[in-house]
């Protein structure tokens, strides 16, 4: 894939609210002393007048974006993952969440690839946390395409959405003129028989390289890539699970209430299967060029394609 | 209206305080009722509203960041028409409108759902710089708690809204001295408060809670104040009105057993009682 074009979906999150603005005047940004690392900073330059910087108080920009969102703004609200989701979960939860306001949460630098910062920069928790809201819509796109189509997708949806952006940059793989994006709908990238990958994110790139080298040893793997975690397709999932007969999970986030916790809930209440989950196991990150770390906690194609291997042995 | 008629809808305010703690068995009054002549203030002379019409676009908004004393909240909407006053009785029973904390989903009035201490002036924050954003002429209200303000997001919010210049926002702290725990000066002094807000680039304004003269200046000074938000710091009375409440912080947030609710409606009749004569 060496020659195939890589962009980080914050860039791509920043150029999408910069197209959208003369499309949604509603539309405000709002950023917490990030603008340059988030991206918001594109649309500021754009749009001055709609966007609003809060300073270092992420609690704060939280509750603006919520009394912003009573007056009819579709205000995004954007920081790191770890102050976006962790800090702020509360907030979140209380002041967006509980009154279903229309406040999107555009999370940047998630997962283990924001690199050279470390752990108390890696938010590996953000999917388990923002799940658990009611009324939330959880969404993780895995390249540029899909991240410009999920920002407008979230303007379009009436209530809370947590869009979910990394630091890395990621390579383009839904560059065709098919593709559509539709909130809880999820796609099979390559159909298989003999096992199921569903991947979120960064991730998903990574679970086709390996269904590549499965293919190689004689194993047709179907690949999902699911980028709204919830809702979640969970017919897609069951349909695909009944075919094939196990199901591996890859996420860069957690083991513990992510991608592969909400892919084993469906699959636990309606069609038990054997279910590994790939992803961050129960431990915190540390500092190291992103690349590296992906390779470190088993995220790359080469780990992914051995931990299947053994799965299915 | 004048401050007799302020006095006496104040008043039923309280009963209604009293009988939907009464009823919900549990609740707080003590913060409702210290805060009572502002609910009424604000809601009967103050605030450009329409029970008719309580999503109205251009309407004041109100915030109670202190979201623990919604029964004085529900209490004036009921009183100024956004619902039936009975409906007050059923106060955090199920499946009732009226949630433990405002719910602005479920109630007619309340422009934001708060309840959990320090998030609340963020919200009033938003609404206001909505009205900048847009020209609006609409004024936002806040009403926090002098314990509420023990919380960092508080000054968040304040720090905010000094640097924005947002004058078209008004906050009141309801400085009745007490948290659960016992004196706010003991538990964690918050004071001096007035000090705090004009560091924060606050115009602020000292008053007596329970005096409508002050309320009415300090409202007409906050809209007269251009390039700065304003502060109302009140000094109030815990569970003003109910005898055996008043200044007493175990009354935070408890219900009144039978023999209590009895004593204390006796207690809101006789300040009927007073201000009937005082008006003839």
């Amino acid at each position: 894939m060496a020659d195939v074009k890589k962009i980080a979906t914050r860039e791509s999150y920043g150029n999408a609210l910069a197209a959208c603005g003369a499309k949604y005047p509603n539309l405000v940004v709002l950023d917490a002393d990030l603008a340059g690392a988030t991206k918001t900073g594109v649309f500021q330059k754009a749009y001055p007048d709609r966007h609003i910087d809060c300073g270092i108080a992420e609690c704060n920009m939280t509750g603006i974006a919520a009394g912003l969102a009573t007056c009819g703004k579709i205000p995004f609200i954007s920081s790191f993952a770890m102050f976006a989701a962790g800090r702020n979960f509360e907030q979140v939860r209380n002041s967006i969440g509980y009154p279903h306001l229309n406040v999107k949460i555009g999370a940047t630098h998630a997962g283990i690839t924001v690199g050279e910062d470390g752990a108390t920069h890696q938010c590996n928790e953000d999917v388990a946390l923002m799940r658990t809201i009611p009324g939330m819509t959880v969404i993780v796109p895995a390249d540029d395409v899909e991240a410009k189509a999920a920002v407008e997708a979230a303007i379009n949806h009436e209530g809370p959405v947590y869009l979910r952006f990394g630091r890395a940059a990621v390579p383009v793989i839904n560059d065709n003129p098919d593709y559509r994006f539709e909130i809880g709908k999820g796609v099979v990238l390559r159909e298989g028989k003999d096992v199921t990958i569903v991947a979120s994110g960064i991730t998903v790139a990574e679970a086709l390289a390996a269904a590549e080298k499965l293919a190689a040893d004689g194993v047709d793997a179907e690949v999902i890539n699911i980028h709204t975690i919830k809702p979640l397709d969970e017919d897609l999932i069951i349909a695909s699970a009944k075919k094939t007969g196990k199901v591996i999970t890859v996420e860069e986030h957690s083991v513990i209430g992510g991608l592969g916790s909400a892919v084993c809930d469906a699959l636990c209440a309606k069609q038990p299967t054997p279910v590994c989950k790939i992803g961050v196991y129960d431990t915190f990150g540390e500092s190291g060029p992103a690349a590296a770390l992906v390779v470190k906690y088993g995220l790359d194609g080469e780990s992914i394609y051995k931990k299947a291997k053994e799965f299915l042995a | 209206m004048t401050n007799l008629e302020l006095q006496k809808t104040a008043n039923e305010v309280r009963k209604g305080i009293v009988r939907a703690v009464h009823s919900a068995k549990a609740g707080h009054p003590g913060g409702s009722l210290s805060a009572a002549d502002l609910f009424t203030y604000l809601y009967f002379e103050e605030m450009n509203i329409d029970p008719e019409d309580p999503k109205k676009e251009d309407r004041d908004r109100f915030v109670l960041s202190k979201g623990h004393t919604a029964p004085g909240l529900y209490s004036v909407l009921a009183h100024r028409g956004y619902f039936p006053v009975e409906e007050l009785l059923t106060l955090r029973h199920v499946g009732s409108r009226l949630q433990g904390h405002p719910c602005m989903q479920e109630t007619p009035g309340v422009d934001m759902s708060s309840g959990s201490l320090g998030q609340g002036l963020s919200a009033a924050v938003g609404m206001a710089l909505a009205a900048k954003m847009d020209g609006k002429e609409y004024r936002t209200y806040a009403l926090l708690g002098d314990g509420e303000i023990q919380e960092g997001q508080i000054w968040e919010a304040a720090m905010f809204a000094g640097a924005r210049k947002l004058d078209n926002l008004v906050v009141v702290v309801d400085n009745n001295g007490l948290q659960i725990d016992g004196k706010i000066e003991d538990v964690c002094s918050p004071y001096p408060i007035d000090k705090k807000f004009e560091a924060f680039n606050f115009h602020v304004i000292n008053i007596d809670a329970h005096n409508f003269d002050e309320i009415r200046a300090a409202m007409k000074e906050a809209r007269e104040t251009k390039g700065q938000p304003t502060a109302i710091v009140m000094k109030s009375t815990k569970g003003k009105g109910v005898s055996f409440m008043e200044n007493n912080a175990g009354w935070h947030g408890k219900a009144p057993s039978d023999e209590e609710f009895a004593v204390a409606m006796a207690d809101l009749e006789k300040i009927d009682e007073e201000l009937k004569k005082a008006g003839e």
